[in-house]
């Protein structure tokens, strides 16, 4: 006779497997049932369209904090993304095996710092710097986009790395033995080689990016106006939603689902993208 | 004519990459040798030991650093089950099926759902919908589902490095399935299921936006009684001492005290995981 145990065993764990999913749907439930109706309400043009964010007065515009997140992500971009790989390609191809064993978890320990750590040390160190050499008020896109440059550093630096030391070392040998310098084989051979892996590490970055709220909030100078040059204050989607937060009720705080929403499915969409280049990654060298 | 010789290119390339590399490290290094710098003259045993007053101006940290410790822990005692139960049934009781590729996806998604939406998220359900409140309760249920795909992924890959004659053996001697898996697999996975755990930790210690608006910022002079307490974490802490300007010299002896928290464990975690492969390489 079986076991109790044996019984239950297998429907519990297979219960128990759904729980991320059902997680990740409880969140976009509760999200959109929260943001959905008002921006039915007020009408997805206006929402995502107008520039006016008045919530006592009922304007509900969040176009300059599109603006602001796109800007300060691919600000973000410009600056950690080639940092990030070309370190990724040192390490895996210019520096003895051991010493990258112990940089690259050195690097990805830069992920563990908390975001509020490198939002502090955005206003007391970096805002003053941008402020004397660049002028503006120091809080800044620009402050912003370099802090998260920084923050996505360890992301887009171990997944690339992963990425280019998955290459096959025939790869490699047969273009050295065709008489390829290293550097060569590298950007010849290796990079398109690893280029899906690399591309899934600056996509997940950019989610990264556009997703945190505890560094920008401090660096960006939370101001609701299109940014006309990088050293405008800005207020990006998150950094809106975490400080009207705690004092939001009633149509206030839906709006401030509904800007979740926007965020949620932007978010969902570069996963997707991030997941369907490993994926092919995964085909391709198989 | 050509401008470089591959020579010179390759020189070149080599000298722009390792800047690159040397760039990222002294971020590092400048990022964690600030704040200790800053910090650390401030944390004492006063400091850590005593309770804060005037709004943190003054007095200690203590309350905080339990509520840090807490946290995560309840975040804990509810992800892990749930989180090692997923990673066996993935790894022991199913095959590759449209079923594991959906499983799989939304761990995926989950992983890359930002903080600020697990804190509405928790918000509306745990604090609102539930009635949890502020409190304990409501922002380790938060983690607990910010942590799962972390604790997912590394319980799965670590039960998977268990070596399959383990698994004949075990059962050629009579033993179920799940005894197998709870007397065999699960012991010998539990270095690489502690490294998927530490981590966690390591998350929840520096979270600030999912668990400011689930577990609120009480700042009290004694240690949470009960799960329906509000109370500050670490992060939660610096956060508002720095923000609203209450003390930048408390703000940094709570920062410095908080990285090494997260340092320490952090590097707990890749030391145990190193120790796993290397047992296993054997």
């Amino acid at each position: 006779m079986k076991r109790i145990d044996e019984i239950i065993a297998r429907p519990l764990l297979a219960a128990i497997a759904f729980s991320a999913l059902a997680s990740l749907l409880l969140i976009a439930v509760f999200i959109l049932k929260e943001g959905l109706p008002f921006m039915a309400r007020i009408g997805f043009r206006d929402f995502l369209g107008s520039s006016d964010w008045q919530p006592q007065e009922g304007h509900f515009g969040i176009f300059p904090m599109i603006v602001a997140s796109l800007g300060v992500t691919l600000g973000a971009m410009a600056i950690g993304a080639p940092l990030g790989i070309a370190g990724a390609i040192f390490l895996c191809e210019f520096v003895p095996r051991p010493v990258m064993r112990t940089v690259k978890p050195a690097i990805e320990l830069l992920a563990g710092i908390p975001s509020v750590v490198f939002g502090f040390l955005g206003v007391m160190v970096l805002a003053p710097l941008v402020r004397t050499h660049f002028g503006g008020p120091g809080l800044s896109l620009l402050t912003a986009a370099i802090i998260l440059g920084i923050m996505v550093l360890p992301t887009v630096t171990s997944i690339s790395a992963d990425a280019i030391m998955a290459v096959p070392g025939a790869f490699r040998e047969g273009a050295l033995a065709l008489g390829a310098t290293r550097w060569q084989s590298v950007y010849m051979v290796i990079l398109k080689a690893a280029r899906s892996g690399i591309i899934a590490s600056v996509i997940l970055a950019m989610g990264r990016a556009i997703g945190e709220t505890m560094a920008v909030i401090m660096v960006a100078g939370n101001t609701v106006r299109v940014p006309h040059s990088a050293l405008d204050p800005v207020c990006t989607l998150t950094a809106k939603i975490a400080m009207e937060m705690a004092s939001a009720s009633g149509l206030h705080r839906q709006s401030l689902f509904a800007i979740g929403v926007v965020l949620f499915v932007v978010i969902m969409i570069l996963n997707a993208l991030a997941m369907t280049a490993i994926r092919s990654r995964k085909g391709a060298s198989s | 004519m050509r401008l470089l010789s591959p020579k010179q290119a390759q020189r070149m390339a080599i000298g722009i990459l390792g800047l690159a590399t040397f760039a990222i490290l002294s971020v590092l290094v400048f990022i964690i040798g600030f704040v200790l710098n800053k910090g650390l003259p401030v944390v004492s045993w006063a400091f850590l030991s005593e309770a804060p007053s005037d709004m943190g101006r003054a007095g200690g940290i203590f309350p905080i650093l339990i509520t840090t410790l807490l946290l995560p822990l309840l975040a804990l005692a509810v992800a892990m089950p749930l989180g090692v139960g997923t990673a066996v049934y993935l790894a022991e009781y199913t095959r590759e099926t449209r079923m594991t590729r959906i499983i799989r996806f939304g761990t995926d998604c989950l992983a890359g759902v930002p903080s600020i939406l697990f804190g509405l998220f928790g918000f509306i359900f745990f604090v609102v919908m539930l009635g949890f409140g502020w409190s304990l309760l409501s922002g380790s249920l938060t983690l607990a589902i910010m942590v799962l795909p972390t604790l997912i992924r590394t319980s799965e890959e670590a039960i998977r490095t268990v070596p399959d004659a383990y698994r004949e053996v075990s059962c050629s001697m009579g033993a179920t399935r799940w005894q197998t898996v709870w007397r065999v697999i699960l012991p010998n996975a539990l270095p690489g299921i502690a490294t998927g755990v530490m981590l966690s930790i390591g998350r929840c210690i520096g979270e600030t936006a999912a668990v400011i608006f689930t577990a609120g910022s009480v700042l009290g002079r004694h240690v949470p009684s009960s799960l329906f307490d509000s109370s500050r974490t670490m992060a939660v802490h610096f956060y508002l001492l720095a923000r609203e300007g209450i003390s930048n010299e408390y703000a940094y002896g709570t920062a410095a005290v908080m990285i090494l928290a997260v340092l320490m464990v952090n590097l707990v975690a890749y030391w145990m995981m190193h120790a796993f492969i290397r047992r296993r390489a054997r």
